[in-house]
């Protein structure tokens, strides 16, 4: 009977699970989980912070999703190393477990720099699981003054979470703008400006450097007080486990569509690892759940002897701020097509005759056709591009392939 | 299994499809209700009607669908073989927009995300299908 491991316990582990299951039933899955907690959304802590979901609601799958699918689960603990040549992993506390294959899908981690004085702040968190969005939702009051430290998806996300929560919000980064890493200054100051409509206080190519008790010291000299600091600078993936016992890693762990690392029958998923980017063909990684989910479930039927190569990935990513929705894809190098009404924003990026991104701010219907071409490499000389820019249609294809999309089953 | 599909050649460009979605799925006892109200129909007709070419498009019903794996809310999965939503977990991220490269998905009224079910909780043949005047939209086995 096949042995197999499961490292981590996000949606990167329950696609693997799904993945394995689909081509054996018989074999042994032992998923080792960290958080004490079944797969949960782990986006939606910022929505649990609203009240637009619970805790309760939050599972990714339904209640009996390990027993059906025939896994043990070990919550509460870590894995610490992996040996790919006794094909073995142990566990904090000495357990070791046997592997047939293993799937890494430890997912990232909150990357906190070395501020000064951090230790002297009393209410201070991170933003990346169930227990820290539990733990600031009590750690605020009405009469908070929150500052936190990083303008990205996870910080205006937890900005946006806090807003009924607490009594001000600052949100600060080093970058010029916010969501830096999807957004050029133009867009970024149109989302921007949205924000602070709702009262989020913004300080830009400013971040703190220190603290002091409940001040920041910031890089510009200034000194902000605040009640609850919550740090969402970045994140790093955890690919310790693999590189460790010596297998190929960047910044993630390094990946190919089945799922396979350098090292035999060790198999990795999901945010700690980086793959190829079809848009860029750089390598990447690709911090998005659609991506565990999808890498997931390749690593678990190649680890089961069956085939599913994964090549189509692509950073993409929707978010709504207050209402506002932001929709990215892609990677922006190619020429830029400017389509922006006078009430959001709509770029493509074209390069050697291919759609290669896209920003698309308030205007957001259908976008998936957008989507679709970059993800199949669809050559826009095959479609009407000059339409596709104004409005996402099917009528862009022709109606040989229409036929094939609304005239017969598809995969 | 029974799924929607559309015969472009012979679509009118009526727009009744939407409206007896809308209907079908609006809990109202008569469809006059609807009048001066804005839907938001589970399927909509493309198009340039001035070139004579318009068709419906709603949820294909993916044998492997993108939304499923993508839904970052847990939301949308597979019963017996339909793709359904439970608009109790959507958040109304628009991640399934983002991605369905059918253009078929819109959210409700509510922000929350709906979609075609085919008319598995309103009992027997979908409400596009049965009200179409041309037959452009049909019900069948591939
Ligand atoms: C606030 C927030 C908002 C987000 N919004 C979006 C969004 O809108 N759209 C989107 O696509 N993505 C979003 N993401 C990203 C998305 O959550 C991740 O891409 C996804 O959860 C990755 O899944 P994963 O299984 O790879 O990793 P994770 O979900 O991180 O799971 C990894 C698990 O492994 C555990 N683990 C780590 N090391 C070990 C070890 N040694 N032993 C045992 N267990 C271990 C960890 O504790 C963790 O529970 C968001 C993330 C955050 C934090």
């Amino acid at each position: 009977m096949n042995e197999y491991v499961i490292i981590g316990n996000g949606v990167a582990a329950a696609g693997c699970i799904e993945g394995i299951r689909s081509a054996d039933s018989e074999g042994r899955i032992t998923v080792v989980s960290e958080e004490r907690h079944p797969v949960y959304c782990r986006p939606l802590i910022s929505y649990m912070l609203e009240g637009k979901t619970a805790p309760g609601k939050m599972n990714y799958r339904d209640e009996g999703f390990y027993e059906r699918n025939g896994c043990r689960v070990i919550y509460g603990k870590k894995a610490v190393s992996l040996d790919p040549v006794k094909k073995s992993v142990v566990l904090e506390g000495g357990e070791e477990l046997n592997f047939g294959s293993v799937c890494v899908a430890t997912g990232s981690s909150p990357f906190v720099p070395p501020f000064s004085g951090l230790e002297t702040v009393e209410k201070k968190f991170t933003f990346m699981t169930l227990d820290d969005a539990e733990a600031l939702k009590n750690a605020v009051t009405g009469e908070s003054s929150v500052l936190i430290v990083g303008g990205g998806l996870i910080g205006l996300k937890c900005a946006e979470g806090l807003h009924g929560l607490a009594g001000k919000i600052t949100v600060c980064d080093l970058a010029d703008r916010i969501l830096s890493s999807i957004l050029d200054s133009g867009c970024a100051a149109f989302v921007q400006k949205h924000i602070e409509e709702m009262g989020i206080e913004f300080m830009l190519s400013d971040s703190a450097t220190g603290f002091d008790g409940n001040t920041a010291l910031m890089r510009s000299g200034r000194k902000v007080k605040f009640d609850v600091l919550v740090l969402a600078v970045g994140v790093r993936a955890n690919i310790s486990l693999v590189k460790d016992a010596g297998g190929e890693c960047g910044r993630g762990i390094s990946v190919n569509g089945r799922g396979e690392t350098s090292l035999p029958c060790v198999y990795a998923a999901g945010d700690c690892t980086e793959c190829t980017d079809i848009s860029s063909g750089a390598r990447r990684v690709l911090a998005i759940l659609p991506n565990a989910y999808m890498q997931g479930h390749a690593a678990g039927v190649n680890m089961a002897g069956g085939e599913e190569d994964f090549d189509c990935a692509v950073p993409m990513n929707s978010a709504g701020f207050f209402g506002l929705h932001v929709m990215t894809a892609g990677s922006y190098d190619g020429e830029c097509d400017d389509m922006s009404p006078e009430s959001g924003i709509k770029r493509f990026y074209v390069k050697d005759g291919y759609l290669t991104g896209f920003i698309l701010v308030g205007q957001t219907e259908r976008a998936g056709i957008y989507t679709g071409l970059i993800r199949n490499r669809v050559p826009l000389s095959e479609i009407d591009f000059e339409l596709m820019k104004k409005i996402p249609s099917n009528l862009i294809f022709s109606s040989k392939i229409r036929k094939k999309r609304f005239g017969k089953v598809v995969k | 299994m029974k799924r929607v599909y559309v015969n472009e050649e012979w679509c009118l460009g009526c727009h009744l499809c939407e409206y007896n979605c809308a209907f079908a799925n609006s809990g109202l006892s008569d469809i006059a209700g609807l009048r001066g109200r804005r839907i938001f129909p589970r399927i909509h007709v493309e198009g340039d009607e001035k070139e004579g070419i318009t068709f419906a498009v709603s949820c294909r019903h993916c044998t492997d669908p993108l939304c499923v794996k993508s839904c970052i809310a847990g939301a949308i999965s597979k019963r017996d073989g339909v793709t359904v939503i439970n608009r109790e977990k959507c958040v109304g991220c628009l991640t399934c927009v983002l991605v369905c490269p059918y253009g078929a998905l819109s959210p409700g009224e509510d922000g929350i995300m709906q979609k075609c079910e085919l008319c598995t909780e309103n009992g027997g043949t979908p409400a596009c299908v049965s009200g179409c005047p041309n037959r452009a939209i049909v019900y069948a086995e591939e």
